[in-house]
């Protein structure tokens, strides 16, 4: 098993707890991971970038066009990180528009900024693209993703233990992310 | 048995330090470096034992803290980013001649890049300067294991040991076993030694003989001896490598199937290099590849320059992070293969921006009405980003606000009409490094305003208290010292504090510094707001938030967007309107003051408004 993914977005979107929870993810699996995360300035409103890496790796960073994915919690994250992409890896992005679909390297969108509001939780934008993107890349995805929505849901049980509040709300937006996949017209 | 954790590389560090008895930790907080005194700290609330943890108020008072501690026998760390070394520099050559008693490990974290830093200076070369060993970590699961090796070695020895992580090592994650922690109970004994530990330069003289003998024995240590990777390669060619770019080289060898090809071998302590290992690669290759960051310290030690490819040659770059994908190329190129055209981000991307709400903001755009002529020296912190404001001119180092400020003033003032000079810092800048320049400038009756920008924390590198908060590393409470009483301790007259939220009372004080400055020397107005992310401020906020909203005679102009900046105001330029952001809004209210044709007002104030 060896899988790479790009998470980006800009500061406070909550990128690095994203990273965090796939690659505790990964250590209930039983792999090995290696993440990079930025700090510092940049997380002040700026991009901000996160490299995860699950299976053997001995480098924390993703050489361009190495990824088999992407979380972008931004709608320019696509075009900004894209380069990073194998030519078949898919993306998943937090924009407006609906699906695209291409069949070599899908590109699934979710209205993550909508779906927070409406589920009046305005910070939880990263848990919803992350329940999203656990639902259609299970789904629709050839080479899964190394880990599945119960795995997500495990991890956050643990981080968040005695929080019951704030785990209950972590785990209403990754549900309504994973609907929100479900809900999606993929014909 | 103890499952494997999630941990990010100063955490290792930190565990590393726990695992291996150091009962002395100190530090100022710094990117990359920050975390391993907050996990120090954590890891220390775990369990019972007595350990010393602190924030100091710069590098150099942390440096020395740590450093008598090992000079009564216990094994003592400071850690920093690479320009606090700077900092501490003067303590580190010294103590390097006088060498240490308890295990003393200084942990300096580069940034190549920069990501977040002034500059990419190697640490290494300050070990090589000082002569003291460097230990270069690969990966946070090697940091950690350095720790114990760092440890050891300084014992050994009796010398200060280096450990130098950089930004891709602090600020990675890895799964990680933990181990023991260790605790042995030593003997807290300073022996007295004034030839020693307070040496003439006679004295300094045997000690710097001794200093360069322990030197060409360290260079023949074999706990830190470089390491051969791939046993099975065989070729004229070799690669040396070390640090992360070690960790990337693995990868890329081994997928450009080189990995069984061309010897490649790692360096675990870059200075002083194994002389047996730099004999041997002479010896051995016809070509020799270095693969370091950020300067070429492995590779001028490697004495034939006709064999070696790497910095000196211009082969691997000497600016900026060494990515893998540059890696990738330079071995592609050494083993003779094409190398990759290579796709960087089409996009730069979002810059950094203050946070909405942010005291700074306010305080910066009021300087900006006070003195819109002004010089604005600023300094390090998050405020380095009232750049976007227009509001900061110079960023040195820390403290230079204060010396820089008196610079401008010494420069200008035989003009006829000097201009005024408004310098910014942080309230934990201004305790690192800003009262001796403060006092210079009151002895040398320097017409400037300091703005002494007070959020009550060190924010920029994650909320670590400063020395008015009066909290420990773990969250203690400490003694405190208040700004307001060091200012005029310094000698300054005018000293007076204000909330920026005010805006207006905020403007027209600074008016009142800058007019008072002009005719007698520095004025120091204190912006004092708590930051809005400050996660350890226990006390409640006193400002009540205000829901503001955007009147439709808006009419788009942009004034807010360009010269306010908040995140959460939103220029539609379609519609010619700004809107707020209700997510990203503070409710601060201060907009409501910026807006040149008061558009921006306080939600359900205007009943014709709210009556539509």
């Amino acid at each position: 098993m060896k899988q790479q993914i790009i998470i980006s977005g800009v500061g406070g979107q909550g990128v690095l707890f994203v990273t965090r929870l796939l690659a505790e993810a990964a250590i209930i699996k039983g792999f090995s991971v290696f993440t990079s995360e930025t700090h510092g300035m940049a997380q002040r409103g700026g991009t901000v970038l996160s490299h995860l890496k699950v299976g053997n790796f001995s480098s924390p960073l993703i050489r361009p066009a190495n990824a088999d994915g992407l979380l972008a919690l931004k709608p320019g994250g696509l075009n900004q990180h894209g380069f990073y992409l194998k030519p078949d890896a898919w993306a998943a992005v937090n924009r407006r528009e609906g699906v695209v679909q291409d069949s070599k390297s899908p590109v699934f969108a979710v209205d993550a900024d909508g779906l927070a509001q409406h589920i009046h939780q305005p910070k939880s934008v990263n848990l919803i693209l992350l329940g999203f993107t656990v639902g259609v890349v299970s789904k629709m995805v050839e080479n899964r993703l190394f880990c599945s929505q119960e795995d997500i849901k495990a991890v956050l049980e643990k981080r968040l233990a005695g929080k019951n509040k704030m785990l209950g709300d972590a785990i209403t937006a990754l549900e309504t992310g994973f609907k929100g996949f479900e809900r999606l017209d993929l014909g | 048995m103890i499952k494997r954790r999630l941990m990010l590389g100063n955490e290792a560090i930190a565990l590393g330090l726990m695992e291996n008895g150091c009962t002395m930790a100190t530090s100022y907080p710094g990117t990359p470096a920050s975390e391993i005194l907050a996990s120090f700290a954590a890891l220390q609330k775990e369990e019972s034992m007595p350990r010393h943890v602190q924030w100091a108020v710069n590098e150099k008072i942390a440096f020395e803290i740590a450093y008598a501690g090992s000079m009564s026998g216990l094994r003592t760390a400071v850690s920093m980013k690479q320009v606090g070394l700077n900092v501490a520099s003067d303590s580190l050559m010294s103590a390097a001649y006088l060498g240490v008693t308890g295990g003393f490990v200084v942990i300096s974290a580069d940034d190549p890049g920069p990501h977040s830093s002034q500059t990419e200076q190697d640490s290494r070369l300050m070990a090589m300067m000082a002569k003291i060993p460097v230990l270069d970590p690969d990966s946070p699961l090697q940091a950690k294991e350095m720790v114990a090796t760092a440890f050891e070695l300084s014992e050994t020895f009796e010398i200060p040991v280096m450990l130098r992580p950089t930004t891709r090592v602090c600020h990675a994650r890895q799964d990680i076993q933990p181990g023991n922690i260790q605790w042995h109970p030593r003997e807290i004994d300073f022996q007295k030694d004034p030839a020693r530990w307070a040496a003439t330069p006679k004295f300094r003289f045997h000690l710097h003989q001794a200093l360069e003998k322990k030197l060409d024995a360290i260079a023949g240590y074999p706990k830190t001896a470089p390491v051969r990777l791939n046993a099975g390669a065989n070729a004229s060619k070799a690669v040396i490598v070390s640090g992360v770019a070690a960790g990337h080289a693995k990868e890329i060898m081994k997928d450009l199937n080189l990995w069984d090809r061309i010897p490649m071998y790692q360096i675990l302590q870059p200075f002083p290099l194994h002389k047996d290992f730099a004999s041997h690669m002479i010896d051995t290759y016809d070509e020799i590849l270095v693969v370091e960051e950020t300067t070429g310290i492995i590779e001028m030690q490697l004495a034939d320059r006709h064999r070696i490819k790497g910095k000196l040659t211009r082969s691997v770059p000497r600016v900026g992070e060494l990515l893998p994908e540059t890696i990738q190329n330079i071995i592609s190129e050494f083993a003779g293969m094409d190398p990759v055209e290579i796709d960087g981000p089409s996009d730069p991307g979002v810059r950094p921006t203050l946070c909405a709400g942010c005291p700074h903001r306010a305080a910066f755009f009021a300087i900006k009405k006070a003195a819109p002529k002004g010089i604005y020296p600023s300094d390090i912190g998050c405020y380095t980003l009232g750049l976007n404001l227009g509001a900061v001119d110079t960023v040195l180092c820390m403290g230079a606000a204060v010396s820089q400020a008196a610079g401008f003033y010494h420069a200008f003032k035989h003009e006829k009409k000097p201009p005024d000079i408004v310098a910014t810092i942080g309230d934990s800048t201004f305790f690192h490094a800003g009262v001796p320049a403060l006092i210079d400038a009151v002895v040398q009756k320097v017409s400037f305003v300091l703005v002494i920008l007070d959020n009550r924390t060190t924010a920029m590198t994650g909320n670590q208290p400063t020395p008015a908060v009066g909290m420990g590393a773990g969250g203690g409470l400490l003694d405190s010292v208040e700004i307001e009483a060091l200012v005029k301790g310094c000698g300054v007259k005018f000293c007076r504090v204000e909330d920026p939220y005010n805006l207006n009372e905020f403007i027209s004080l600074l008016k009142d510094a800058v007019k008072y400055s002009r005719e007698n020397g520095p004025a120091v107005v204190i912006s004092r707001h708590p930051c809005l992310i400050d996660r350890l401020r226990k006390e409640k906020p006193a400002h009540r938030p205000v829901k503001v909203e955007v009147s439709d005679e808006c009419d788009g102009c942009g004034f807010c967007v360009n010269h306010f900046e908040c995140p959460a105001l939103v220029l539609d330029e379609e519609a010619e309107q700004v809107n707020i952001d209700p997510i990203l809004c503070n409710g601060c209210g201060v907009c409501i003051g910026v807006c040149p044709k008061n558009s921006i007002k306080k939600k359900g104030n205007d009943h014709s408004e709210s009556t539509k």
